[in-house]
Parts: C-alpha cells; sequence; structure tokens
C-alpha cells in the first residue's frame, strides 16, 4: 500500500491559493472581460451614448484591408525580432562561456542594454541612425546611401526591427549562458574523445541540450515582439512612415488612444489575445514535442 | 535629547494639525486644472494660476502636467467616464469638435459666466480666434488661450550664401520659394531647402484657409455632422504633386509627422520651415544666423490666395461631473475673468510668442514700437487677420481630427515614397477620411 499525505482541511489549499487568483482575476481576467464586453459597444469617447452592436465592431476590422497589413507586419516584426534577438544572443553566450579570464566583464557589458527602458533605447539609437544629426545616418549617406527612414518604409521597419531585437539579446544572453553552464562537461568531452569537431558538437550535443532554454526563450521572444516594443515604435516611427511600421499592437493603441475608437480598438485587443494564446498552445503542443527536457 | 527631539516634533504637529482645523472653516474652493504644458510654458503658466491663487483667498486653482495634448484628453476623458472630471482642461484644437459634441460631459463657457454671473466679456476675441471655438450662434463654447498659426521662417544667411539678395528675392509663392530653394541646395548653402511641420495643419488645414477654398464641405465641417474631406480637389492635388517634384529635384526635404520637422530650421539644415509662430521662442534661443518670418507661400494661380490663415493651439474647457457646486463653477469663472484681462492677454503674448488674441493688445505695441525692434512677432498676427474670414478660412470642426490627420500623414508619406500618385494619395485620404467622419456622425446622431 502506497503512503500518501492527506490534507484533511479542505479550505487550506484555496486559501493559499487565495492571493494569486485574487490577483489573476482582478488584473487579468476582470479587464479581458471588460475588453469583451466592450469591444461590443458603439460608442462616443465620453460614454454618453452607447449601443450594443454585437459583432460589428469585429467584422469592420477584420474586413479593415489597413488590418490585415498591420499583421503581415506583425508577422514581419516578429518573426525578425525574434531571430535577431536569439541568434546573436546564443553566439555571445557561447563565446563567453569559453572565455576563461575577464568572463564577468564580458557579462556586465553584454548584459548592460537590458537595463535601459525601451523608449531610452529608441531615442539613442534615434540619435545614431538620424540621416542628419545621426553618425551612422550620417555615413551611410556619406557612403551615397539614400538613408532616410523617415521616407523610406523598408528603412523605417529595418530599424525598429534592430533596435527591438538589440534590447532583447542581453536577456537571451543569460539565460542561454546559464543553460550552457548546466550542460554537463563531460558529455561535451565524451563527444570530443569520440572525435566530434566543434562543430559537430555544438549541434549534435550542445543545441539539443539548450533545447529547453531555446523553447522558453522562443516564447518570451515573440510575446515581446508582440507587446513589449510599442515603446519602441513610438519614439522612433510613430507607426509610419506610410503605414510600413504599424503592427497590430501599434493600431491598437492608435485607435484606442488617439482615434478615440474605443469598441474598435477593444475588438483588436481581444483578437490580439486570441492570437497570443493561440500561438503559444501551437508551440507548446508541436515544437515542445521536439524539446529535451 | 533624542526624547525632546521628539517631544518637540510631536508639538510641531500638534501646532500644525490645530492651525490647519482652525482655517478649514475658510477653505478656499478648489479647481482642478489639467494641462498640456512642459518647460517653459509650463513654468509660464503655473506662475500665472499662482499669482491668481495669491490675487484672491476665496479660490485655488490647482495646474497639473498631464502630458501631450492628446493624453491631456484622454487623461481628462478617462476621469469623466471615472465620475472625476478635472473642472477645466486645456484641449488641442482638433479636439474641439469631440469636446463640443460632449453634451454632458462639458459646460460652455457662455453657460458658466450665465449662470454664475461672472461679467467676462466675449466679444473682446479677435474673430479668427473666436470664430474656432463658436457654436453655429457664434456662442462661446471654450476659452481662448495659447494660438498660434503657421508662418514661413527663412534663414537669410543661406539665401545670401546662395547667392540671392533677401531684400529683392520674392518669396510669396510657392513658384518663389521652389526656385530659392533650388539656388540654396544647389549652392550647397544647406542641404535641404525648404520643409514644414506639422504636414496636416501647415500643408492642408491652413493651405485651405489660406486659398480660400474648402478642406471640407459643409463650411469645413461648422455647418454640420454630415461633412466630407475635399482635400483631393485640383489644387490640393497639384499642391502635393509640385512637392513630389521638388523632393525628385532635391529643393524640398519630408520632414516627418507633427513637430519632427521644428528643429531642421533652428539648425540650419532647412533654408526655408514652414511652422508654427509658436517656434519663435527655439529659433531665439538656438539659430545662429540670421533669419527672418514670412506669410506662408501661395500658388499665385489660386484665386482667393492669400487669404487668412487659421489657428492651431490649444482653449480651456470647462469639464462637468457629478457633486460639482455653483462655487466651483465660479471659480473656474473667476479665473477667466483674470486670466483673460487685457494685462494677461499681453504678457502672455510677450512671454511665449503665441498670437495676441484679443483685441487691444496687438494694437497697444503697435503703438509703442514693439514690433519694430521684433520682426518676426508681427507676422503671424498680420497673417491672420489679413482679410475677414470666408467660410474656408474661419476654421474647421471634424470629428475625430486627430485620426483624420494620422490618415493625412499615412497616405501624403506614401505619395513621398512614390507607392502613389499625388491623385491617388489624397482620393484614399478623402475616402478613409470620410469613414472616419461617418462614424463620428453615426455616433452622434
Amino acid at each position: 500500500m502506497r503512503r500518501r499525505t492527506i490534507f484533511r482541511n479542505k479550505l487550506l489549499p484555496y486559501l493559499l491559493l487565495t492571493p494569486q487568483l485574487a490577483i489573476t482575476i482582478i488584473f487579468f481576467f476582470y479587464p479581458a472581460a471588460q475588453a469583451l464586453y466592450q469591444s461590443m459597444l458603439f460608442e462616443d469617447p465620453f460614454g454618453l451614448r452607447t449601443q450594443f452592436v454585437w459583432f460589428e465592431n469585429f467584422q469592420t476590422v477584420l474586413s479593415s484591408p489597413l488590418y490585415l497589413e498591420a499583421a503581415r507586419v506583425t508577422l514581419v516584426f516578429s518573426v525578425a525580432v525574434t531571430l535577431g534577438a536569439m541568434a546573436p544572443a546564443l553566439l555571445l553566450a557561447v563565446m563567453a562561456d569559453q572565455v576563461l579570464r575577464g568572463a564577468t566583464g564580458y557579462r556586465t557589458l553584454i548584459v548592460w542594454p537590458y537595463a535601459i527602458a525601451p523608449a531610452v533605447a529608441a531615442v539613442l539609437m534615434l540619435f545614431i541612425f538620424h540621416p542628419t544629426i545621426g553618425q551612422i545616418g550620417q555615413g551611410l549617406r556619406a557612403l551615397g546611401v539614400p538613408w532616410d527612414y523617415r521616407i523610406h518604409g523598408g528603412q523605417a521597419l529595418f530599424l525598429v526591427i534592430f533596435v527591438s531585437a538589440w534590447k532583447q539579446v542581453s536577456y537571451n544572453f543569460l539565460f542561454f549562458l546559464a543553460g550552457l553552464q548546466s550542460i554537463p562537461k563531460t558529455i561535451v568531452e565524451a563527444a570530443a574523445i569520440d572525435g566530434a569537431s566543434p562543430t559537430r558538437r555544438f549541434w549534435r550535443v550542445i543545441f539539443p541540450l539548450l533545447s529547453p532554454t531555446t523553447f522558453f526563450l522562443l516564447v518570451v521572444n515573440i510575446i515581446y515582439a508582440f507587446f513589449d516594443t510599442f515603446g519602441v515604435i513610438h519614439a522612433q516611427t510613430q507607426g509610419g512612415p506610410g503605414r510600413a511600421t504599424t503592427t497590430l499592437m501599434y493600431r491598437l493603441y492608435r485607435d484606442g488612444w488617439v482615434n478615440l475608437d474605443l469598441g474598435g480598438s477593444s475588438a483588436q485587443s481581444v483578437l490580439l489575445m486570441a492570437a497570443v494564446i493561440g500561438l503559444t498552445v501551437i508551440q507548446f503542443r508541436y515544437i515542445e514535442r521536439r524539446v529535451h527536457y | 535629547m533624542r526624547m525632546r527631539l521628539f517631544h518637540r516634533s510631536l508639538i510641531a504637529i500638534l501646532a500644525a494639525i490645530l492651525a490647519f482645523g482652525t482655517t478649514a472653516n475658510a477653505q478656499p474652493v478648489e479647481v482642478e486644472f489639467w494641462h498640456g504644458f512642459t518647460g517653459t510654458l509650463g513654468e509660464l503658466l503655473e506662475g500665472y494660476v499662482a499669482e491668481f491663487n495669491e490675487s484672491q483667498t476665496a479660490y485655488q486653482v490647482n495646474p497639473s502636467y498631464k502630458g501631450s495634448y492628446p493624453d491631456t484628453m484622454v487623461a481628462a476623458i478617462a476621469a469623466f467616464r471615472a465620475g472625476n472630471a478635472p473642472h477645466l482642461v486645456q484641449m488641442f484644437e482638433v479636439g474641439t469638435a469631440t469636446m463640443m459634441n460632449a453634451g454632458g460631459a462639458i459646460k460652455p463657457v457662455y453657460e458658466l459666466f450665465e449662470e454664475t454671473g461672472v461679467d467676462v466679456d466675449m466679444d473682446i476675441y479677435i474673430p479668427a480666434i473666436a470664430g474656432y471655438y463658436s457654436d453655429a450662434d457664434g456662442r462661446m463654447l471654450s476659452m481662448p488661450f495659447n494660438s498660434s498659426t503657421p508662418i514661413m521662417w527663412v534663414n537669410l544667411d543661406a539665401l545670401r550664401a546662395a547667392g540671392l539678395d533677401p531684400a529683392t528675392t520674392p518669396l510669396e509663392t510657392w513658384a518663389d520659394v521652389r526656385t530659392a530653394a533650388k539656388a540654396v541646395v544647389d549652392a550647397g548653402a544647406a542641404p535641404c531647402g525648404v520643409s514644414f511641420a506639422w504636414p496636416s495643419w501647415t500643408q492642408f488645414e491652413n493651405f485651405s484657409a489660406w486659398h480660400d477654398v474648402p478642406l471640407a464641405t459643409l463650411e469645413n465641417g461648422m455647418g454640420g455632422l454630415g461633412t466630407e474631406l475635399t482635400i483631393n480637389s485640383p489644387l490640393h492635388v497639384a499642391h502635393l504633386q509640385m512637392l513630389i517634384d521638388m523632393q525628385a529635384e532635391g529643393s524640398f526635404t519630408y520632414g516627418g509627422r507633427t513637430s519632427a520637422a521644428d528643429p531642421l530650421f533652428s539648425s540650419g539644415e532647412c533654408s526655408m520651415l514652414v511652422a508654427s509662430s509658436g517656434l519663435l521662442a527655439r529659433i531665439l534661443r538656438e539659430s545662429t544666423f540670421e533669419w527672418s518670418a514670412r506669410y506662408m507661400p501661395y500658388h499665385a494661380e489660386a484665386e482667393g490666395a492669400p487669404q487668412n490663415s487659421i489657428i492651431g493651439g490649444a482653449s480651456l474647457w470647462v469639464m462637468q461631473a457629478p457633486n460639482r457646486t455653483v462655487e466651483e463653477y465660479r471659480a473656474v469663472a473667476e479665473f477667466f475673468a483674470f486670466i483673460s484681462s487685457l494685462e494677461m492677454a499681453e504678457r502672455w503674448h510677450l512671454d511665449t510668442g503665441y498670437l495676441p488674441i484679443r483685441f487691444g493688445v496687438y494694437e497697444k505695441l503697435e503703438a509703442e514700437g514693439y514690433y519694430v525692434e521684433n520682426p518676426g512677432r508681427a507676422v503671424p498676427y498680420q497673417q491672420l487677420t489679413l482679410n475677414p474670414p470666408t467660410e474656408n478660412s474661419r476654421g474647421l470642426r471634424l470629428g475625430n481630427m486627430p485620426e483624420i490627420r494620422d490618415i493625412i500623414y499615412e497616405e501624403i508619406e506614401l505619395a513621398f515614397q512614390g507607392q502613389k500618385t499625388a491623385q491617388q494619395a489624397l482620393d484614399s485620404a478623402v475616402e478613409r477620411g470620410n469613414v472616419v467622419l461617418r462614424n463620428f456622425q453615426r455616433t452622434y446622431e
């Protein structure tokens, strides 16, 4: 017979869960429910006249070619930011893992950018890449590159991707480095004794063993690209030129806060919420299967 | 020793409580005033408010900065929805239509003065300003405060470096400006010939008024909610096409949305810039060259040009909230009486460079010779009052105007990128803008 620990008090587990549940309900479920309700309203900004319109806001949003365009921008943006933030971080982590002297110094320097607020990072880069007052901007123009992100949509998109990714490299670096250091040296040494080249060792041994970290970072980075890059876009391009850098998140902000279309922006936030839930579910169902813990 | 200190502070605290308790009966009526001014302007504004508070004991106005104009607007709306709107909020001109239609959320100032019996003459404001903030019956809805208008700033040193004599080179029409800008760029006197800030405000809203053509039907929306944009008219298209051509030849550089182009003039980057008259303070502080202020350029082939320009800036709106007392409204009215005095209007104009908004100020300063000593300062007022306003140049009242401005930014940027022709861009702007206007109409009908 198995021995089991039995808590006789039925109330205790609920009591212990209460603080977390309260936070979840107040800060997540309640606003989500309110967004859902608001997404079915058509009203003036002051809430003086309200009509209940069922799913009309969703219909308007989804049938708008501009919304689909923002979805496309978001896709390009998110994939590029995720890749751009993870690949260099992995490279740096592998390098830093091998450094023996001054390792702490390197690590500190690489982690530094993470301490910079998104909006500050954006303004900083703006001064570097500005076509007339920025060093790199001026340099590019001197080389004959028609650099001006205020007019060229592609350049603007590149700039916000670059800054968003740059900021996240530090965070990824920390996790990759911790992941690398938790891989037992004996396994890597065994592979070396078997004659596997450093490249082969990395891809066949280290990378698979790092997969839980990589998977975790993938989820975190996609969510970062979706929700936390607002500051960068707002400070640098405000969604322009044209609509080149208007992501779904930025569009939502603009419709809600500048255009004061509360119903439409609530509908967008409900859609965005659904998209992120869907994306996370897909990641856990399909990608996680290939993760070795 | 320590104990004594403790006792002393205890006594001090008790004394403070007692003092507070005795004055509680004569507490002034407090008024919350939300504004969108930072830096020098914020300090000046709060200084004026402090003067009002010191000038009497019955009322106390508490100013607080709530972020940029759009942020202040959103904050006020959110506060209203939560049932604690500020008494007074500074609102930018494009929020005017939204506020006007916000029936139960605002108290029109003419009503405020009627109800409180405070006597402030509303006929003291110059028509170009009064018209912007009045309803169809000419009754003032919000209190005019800081108004500016776009003019053209010219770098005289850059012109000279390009071999142009500022005294004889005409800069009245766009053709003149184009020639001069081309000469400046070709001579390498400045990397950018001409540019503009606030693209929608300067190149569409003011452009239309200045050329006496409508921006939208129904007197630019003043005549009703059924208004539709008319910015794809031949003149508007020709203007955008000219800018595209100038961009191709290098004489015009697009400076970005909202105020992004403001630094281009004082840094010497652009030899000419169409921008707010409110840029004066910054130019005085930052520029290292000789400059002059001119009227906005116009197209000579347009019959009505030059007409008069229209204003931007902000006005003060009175908001309603549950439990608001007559005394509180009276406090607001008294504050309005204070800031609208001739003396305050004059000081505001001199301190900030904003327009003299009421009759008497300009005339007085002109008689004193102020404008001879400070040339840039008279141009905005003269341009604003160049002719009596027509229905195209009285102002505009379009719902969700911030959204329409964004649409205009997007579409002209697509035209400057070469993705759309001038006609396509403006057709699309009209089409999309009209959807916004119909949504606004639907909300209020």
